[in-house]
């Protein structure tokens, strides 16, 4: 089981793991349950470079398409391949094998700036998103 | 009964009731410096003069009988069964707008269906959509397509593809940075040595066309792979009619292929409507643009007909949308539905047959006059290129006093090409309409 307390949170609902300088990125619980059944996911070719807040993927579900962004700057190391097969995975298992993208990230530093978990849930109850 | 969009008293109350004193007020806004339209409007005609004015202005055509046509150059003339128009005709069919509701549309969505499948086995892809407005703009948006799935920067062309395609993709292209490059040609195909300088890995798609502008056949299988190597898709344009004879796209690795699909059932109609196919192989099927019907189970598993795969569209997927195409040419889609199936598989190759034949039996003839040779050595399909001894426009002049449209003046396209004149025949020609208009080429030239 994921320990949630250790990771970060976007404002536009991802979620962030930081190991060592690699990045892992998916989109939160409360996100899935608001775009309801995940059908397609674009996802970028590995090795493509983007910088903090570019889109990375499109999450498509039955209501409309979705862009994730990058929380961090960085480089696209892996992608989360059975996605393809079953997106749905990002519904069922949001924080773990619902993962979308892994990055080595450019300045670490920059995930100061995303919330925790305790920030995000406050966020997302106080209903500014 | 008058159609009245407006009376001058509802002008009045909607005027008063946003507080503008008249329409000049509303509009004052408009610079001066953009024109004002000075509406030349005649007074009104009651219905039968209105019926003359506009029998006279019909009566200034020129309607010539379909075999004496021999003007091909993008839209042909084909034999259209009496069953195509009494089906599309139908009230059930015949609807002023895409009738996609599925519990109301089954019939209407089953023949999109149909039509889908049809075209995904004459070009051997995986999916097609449910028409786009003509070929041109299908090119268009395989382009787009292609830069999207890439994500490169160049679309290589085949010279031989038609001017106006190419000009269409010109225009969509426009506000990008996409660089279009030309893949020179040689002796009417594409020059696969002087191919291969062009296309690198900045390169999202190879375009050719099969047959080519010029009637030609292209080296479609040495494209592809050129494509391939470089990871581009190759995209392929062409006349479906031909399909019948020719090899599928699919069996030499189009990853896209669309086309013109009036010669399927549907009229010369200058201005359209026309047909744009589009189809291309599965890892594809979420970049591609418009409508797709898709087949699945009802609440009760019936099979059931609907619209799938929106989320690349615009009403849902917004900025991101695969295209800002949303709607197609359902009732030229159903008449080359209706048309295919009216010939079946076999009726099919025949008909492809019969214009490869009439078409062939032509060119023997028309070489055989003084002066007139092939301007290509590449073999064709329905179609095919001449140099005249005379120029061409004049050859037309002189054959449309004898009630023939000629071919077409390649000099249009190319100035390099001034004797140029390019023909077609199809099926619809006699053998005794061909004799006709080779005397009359004959006479034309004197």
């Amino acid at each position: 089981m994921i320990d949630l307390s250790q990771l970060k949170f976007s404002k536009t609902h991802e979620w962030f793991s930081l190991d060592a300088d690699l990045g892992t990125i998916g989109i939160t619980q409360h996100a899935q349950e608001e775009i309801s059944d995940v059908v397609f996911v674009e996802l970028p070719k590995v090795g493509k470079n983007v910088a903090q807040g570019e889109e990375i993927a499109v999450v498509e579900s039955v209501k409309a398409a979705f862009s994730i962004y990058a929380p961090v700057s960085g480089t696209m190391t892996e992608v989360n391949e059975a996605l393809a097969k079953d997106p749905g995975l990002i519904n069922r298992s949001p924080y773990e094998q619902g993962w979308i993208v892994r990055m080595k990230l450019k300045s670490p530093a920059e995930a100061e700036s995303l919330m925790d978990q305790k920030q995000y849930d406050e966020w997302v109850s106080g209903g500014s998103h | 009964m008058d159609f009245v969009p407006i009376t001058p008293n509802d002008r009045k109350i909607m005027l008063q009731t946003i507080g503008v004193p008249s329409f000049e007020a509303l509009i004052e806004e408009i610079p001066e410096a953009i024109p004002r339209a000075d509406l030349q409007v005649p007074r009104s005609l009651s219905e039968p003069e209105l019926l003359r004015l506009c029998g006279d202005l019909a009566a200034k055509n020129r309607v010539l009988d379909p075999e004496s046509c021999f003007l091909g150059a993008g839209a042909y003339s084909h034999w259209i069964p009496s069953v195509v128009r009494y089906i599309t005709s139908r009230g059930e069919f015949l609807t002023a707008y895409t009738p996609y509701q599925a519990e109301a549309s089954q019939g209407t969505l089953q023949a999109m269906y149909e039509f889908q499948s049809l075209l995904c086995e004459l070009t051997g892809m995986d999916v097609a959509n449910a028409s786009l407005y003509e070929g041109a703009s299908a090119l268009a948006e395989a382009c787009l397509l292609a830069l999207r799935e890439t994500g490169r920067s160049r679309v290589a062309v085949a010279h031989t593809v038609h001017p106006e395609y190419l000009q269409t993709v010109k225009t969509y292209l426009k506000q990008s940075h996409v660089r279009i490059v030309d893949l020179p040609v040689q002796r009417g195909v594409t020059d696969l040595k002087a191919a291969e300088a062009q296309v690198d890995s900045e390169t999202a798609a190879v375009v050719v066309q099969m047959p080519n502008a010029f009637g030609c056949l292209e080296p479609v299988e040495e494209l592809s792979k050129l494509a391939h190597r470089h990871g581009a898709l190759l995209i392929a344009v062409v006349n479906p009619v031909s399909l019948g004879i020719l090899r599928s796209p699919g069996s030499y690795g189009a990853d896209v292929v669309v086309g013109e699909g009036q010669p399927l059932g549907n009229e010369l109609a200058y201005g359209g409507p026309y047909l744009g196919l589009f189809a291309c192989r599965q890892n594809l099927v979420r970049k591609v643009p418009g409508r797709i019907v898709g087949m699945t189970r009802d609440a009760h598993g019936r099979r059931g007909f609907t619209l799938t795969l929106q989320t690349r569209e615009q009403h849902i997927r917004r900025a991101k949308a695969t295209s800002n195409i949303c709607t197609n040419e359902a009732m030229m889609a159903l008449a080359a539905t209706v048309y295919l199936g009216a010939l079946g598989k076999e009726g099919f190759r025949e008909l492809a047959l019969h214009n490869l034949q009439k078409a062939h039996y032509l060119f023997d003839q028309m070489v055989k006059i003084p002066g007139v040779k092939a301007l290509f050595p590449a073999p064709f399909f329905n179609e095919f290129a001449l140099e005249m001894p005379i120029d061409p426009e004049r050859v037309n002049r002189n054959l449309l006093a004898e009630g023939f449209l000629g071919g077409f003046p390649l000099k249009r396209w190319d100035r390099g090409l001034s004797d140029g004149w390019l023909l077609c025949a199809t099926e619809i020609h006699s053998r005794a309409a061909l004799d006709r208009f080779v005397l009359a080429v004959q006479k034309a030239l004197q």
